[in-house]
């Protein structure tokens, strides 16, 4: 295999493929990036054996041909090399290894026989749609912040996604929990998704799929199996497994019947959490919230460390309640806020309250109270 | 050089016998009168109280301990001769000494009589550090002028109290810092008086074993003999950085005490670390509903006394040793701290269901570690299990009925397993 490739073509395609390889894979050939150049391109692939992608890049093809090398050491190689180079890859397969020059510099890195790099078996889809780029965005930049890291409930270590109704129409969902706060996010259901099993993205793929999303003008091609789902734009192809758990019924976590009512600036709210939360020192930071007439006072009271309050001007028309919140939750679900007020939906302090974008109802959040 | 007649308590200056009583039990020693950190360990402290309780059993070979599955807790000096050690198993304690009196242990009692040590010594000295029922260290630094007395004779003074007022027999240990009063305290058992100065701490200590460190068990001790350590002397010739290189924070630790370097101070309350509980069965056994009863009734014990100390757990641990001795520890993290019986349950029973041996075991035991305040404890429900929030009031009202009608008014029909 000979190629010659655009530096900065080449980082950008290795820059996706390396960031699925673990860093502390126990299988060599794991580490390694599966370079294969055929007709005018040359494509990467990397696997970690629960997520595979292959990046595509076009290249002048000297020699057809495939090998494999550490994927992290590649990408340091070039990423170091300065912008506009024209990077020539040459594998010797006498010496087992694959030179990297570039103007005056010249590596050479050692390489694993093709052979023993595995492909992740391919499945049949069951269902096959396209969404633009900003909607998958969205459903899971919003709904990532709940995935639970709790390795015994591993159904929550992902986004759940699926098909549900809204309003009488079907919609695209997200849901993500950790027990303590949840997400649910809609989009308007594409065509094509109607059949689409659900199922729950796990952590690690929604984090890859991110950097396919940067485009606003990408279409993104879905597929969807039982056991697998697959992203695709026209350079990337990113396929992963999918958890294999029942992702709880969440429908009867989220509360309906809530009706004191708190409208608030997000921005302002979110702030002035932060700053009263500085005070508490526990890992557990409770606020509480009191709420009258108009009016929020937020407060903490750590009694080894200090105590802070903080008032704001909001709008309230119920009766009195006072309601603790850990710091952290409140400021990630105030965080998830960026056109309207956010309004909050109490029942009583020791029930969940439900969080949501104006009257907007395709983006609500449920949170747990504290007792404080 | 300074003396003390350990019976009559007078001082004087040097002799074998007392001048005023006549007594043999002289201790004398060219530093005595002027250190003052002290380690205190009652002589087999549970068989002495079982004997001084029941005077049939003064000659007799006394074992406290559980049943016959269990280990020895204590054994008195006459079991010792026959080779019976604390922790041996029962079995081999029986095999080596047929004759021994088998006592099970009445920790109540214990407790009281610790509680009058504790007493006694708080009379001498605010600085108690107790290591467990029966062994404290003291810091007596500075009390002289207020006793009349220097602390070599106050030592004196609570072991003569001791035995006269509650009938049981301790050693002391006196020497310039923790490492070595505890060190000194176990040379001359039982009944012992032992001290270590500032000019005998370098040849004394060179001639030790490294196992004399407290804190150094077989695992250290095989690390250390693979780096060709073996005595304290070997220790000494090593530099202060290869230690460290070698076996980290232990190694500089291994430098300072082998050089009998201790600062340490003699703390009153060095905290509570975690809680745990653990029980051994009397048959090994693998039947997990048999098990599912005992995880359940250790995490009571274990939120008993969570509660009562108004501490909580970050960290549930499980507990299991096979029938092979082999130990199984597993633990998990919870997202908040807690005190409740049910989530320690739960989390322990999670574990092992997770455990991939599943017996015969010989024990089980249930902990929580990485305490914080209690008032921090189980204060978020969970949105996916809202019966969570209801078993945690159902088990505060069980709480409040037991404190009011005693611990048997209600109980779970899970504990009766």
């Amino acid at each position: 295999m000979k190629i010659s490739i655009e530096r900065g073509a080449l980082l950008k395609a290795l820059g996706q493929a390396q960031s699925v390889v673990e860093r502390r894979a126990t299988i060599p050939i794991l580490s390694n990036v599966l370079i294969d150049a055929e007709g005018d391109q040359v494509s990467f692939r990397t696997t970690d054996l629960d997520i595979e992608v292959v990046d595509r890049a076009p290249a002048m093809v000297e020699r057809p041909g495939a090998t494999t090398v550490s994927a992290v050491m590649l990408h340091e190689i070039v990423r170091k090399l300065p912008d506009g180079a024209l990077v020539t890859l040459a594998e010797d397969s006498a010496s087992g290894r694959l030179t990297i020059a570039a103007g005056r510099s010249t590596f050479s890195l050692a390489t694993l026989p093709k052979e023993d790099f595995p492909v992740m078996a391919s499945s049949e889809y069951a269902s096959n749609f396209s969404a633009k780029a900003p909607v998958l965005r969205r459903l899971f930049d919003k709904a990532k912040f709940a995935i639970s890291t709790e390795e015994t409930r591993y159904y929550l270590n992902g986004v759940y996604m699926h098909v549900s109704t809204a309003d009488g129409g079907q919609v695209l969902r997200c849901v993500a929990t950790d027990g303590h706060r949840l997400a649910r996010i809609d989009a308007d259901l594409p065509e094509g998704a109607t059949g689409m099993p659900g199922v729950i993205v796990p952590r690690k793929t929604v984090g890859e799929l991110r950097k396919l999303l940067d485009d606003d003008d990408a279409i993104i091609a879905v597929s969807v199996s039982e056991t697998k789902i697959r992203f695709a734009t026209p350079a990337i192809t990113l396929t992963s497994k999918v958890i294999d758990g029942t992702f709880p019924d969440y429908t009867r976590v989220i509360p309906t019947g809530n009706t004191k009512r708190l409208e608030v600036d997000a921005t302002e709210f979110a702030k002035a959490v932060d700053r009263v939360a500085t005070v508490s020192s526990e890992r557990s930071r409770a606020v509480k919230l009191a709420l009258d007439e108009d009016r929020l006072v937020l407060s903490v009271n750590a009694p080894d460390s200090g105590a802070a309050e903080e008032e704001l001007a909001v709008a309230y028309g119920d009766e009195p309640l006072e309601i603790g919140f850990n710091a952290k939750y409140l400021l990630e679900i105030a965080s998830q806020v960026d056109r309207e007020n956010a309004v909050f939906l109490f029942n009583s302090s020791g029930d969940p309250t439900l969080m949501r974008e104006g009257n907007d109802t395709s983006a609500v959040y449920v949170v747990m109270p504290m007792r404080v | 050089m300074p003396a003390l007649c350990r019976d009559c308590l007078t001082t004087f200056d040097a002799g074998t016998r007392c001048p005023a009583c006549r007594s043999p039990r002289v201790l004398s020693h060219p530093e005595l009168f002027d250190l003052s950190i002290a380690h205190m360990d009652c002589d087999a402290f549970y068989a002495s109280v079982e004997k001084r309780d029941n005077p049939d059993l003064r000659d007799k070979a006394v074992i406290v301990g559980g049943g016959q599955r269990g280990v020895v807790s204590t054994c008195c000096y006459i079991a010792r001769i026959s080779g019976v050690r604390s922790a041996m198993p029962m079995f081999q304690a029986m095999k080596l000494c047929p004759d021994a009196v088998v006592v099970k242990p009445r920790m109540r009692v214990y407790v009281e009589v610790s509680r009058a040590i504790r007493a006694m010594m708080e009379d001498m000295t605010p600085h108690i550090q107790p290591l467990s029922l029966d062994e404290a260290f003291m810091d007596l630094s500075g009390t002289t002028r207020l006793h009349g007395a220097p602390p070599a004779v106050m030592l004196a003074r609570l072991i003569k109290r001791m035995e006269e007022e509650l009938g049981i027999s301790g050693s002391i240990g006196l020497s310039h810092n923790k490492f070595l009063a505890k060190i000194a305290s176990d040379l001359d058992k039982p009944r012992g008086f032992s001290v270590i100065g500032q000019a005998e701490t370098h040849g004394f200590l060179a001639k030790q074993k490294v196992r004399i460190i407290w804190g150094v068990g077989t695992a250290t001790q095989t690390a250390l003999e693979q780096g060709g350590i073996r005595t304290i002397a070997d220790l000494l010739r090593w530099d202060r950085r290869d230690l460290g290189a070698r076996f980290g924070s232990m190694g500089d630790r291994l430098w300072h005490l082998a050089r009998g370097i201790d600062t340490r101070p003699v703390q009153r309350d060095e905290g509570v670390k975690s809680i745990s509980k653990e029980t051994t069965f009397f048959e090994d056994t693998g039947d997990a509903d048999l098990l599912d009863g005992h995880l359940w009734r250790l995490a009571e014990q274990v939120s008993d006394r969570a509660k009562a100390k108004v501490l909580a757990g970050r960290t549930v641990t499980l507990k299991l040793k096979r029938a092979d001795f082999k130990l199984i520890s597993r633990r998990h993290a919870l997202d908040q701290p807690t005190q409740l019986a049910d989530r320690i349950y739960r989390e322990a029973r999670a574990l092992f269901d997770a455990a991939p041996d599943k017996g015969p075991f010989r024990l089980i035991g249930v902990g929580i570690s990485d305490l914080c305040p209690g008032d921090q404890a189980d204060a978020e429900g969970d949105l996916l299990d809202l019966n969570a929030t209801k078993r945690s009031a159902a088990e505060r009202a069980t709480d409040a009925i037991r404190a009011r009608f005693g611990q048997d008014a209600i109980i779970k029909g899970r504990a009766l397993r």
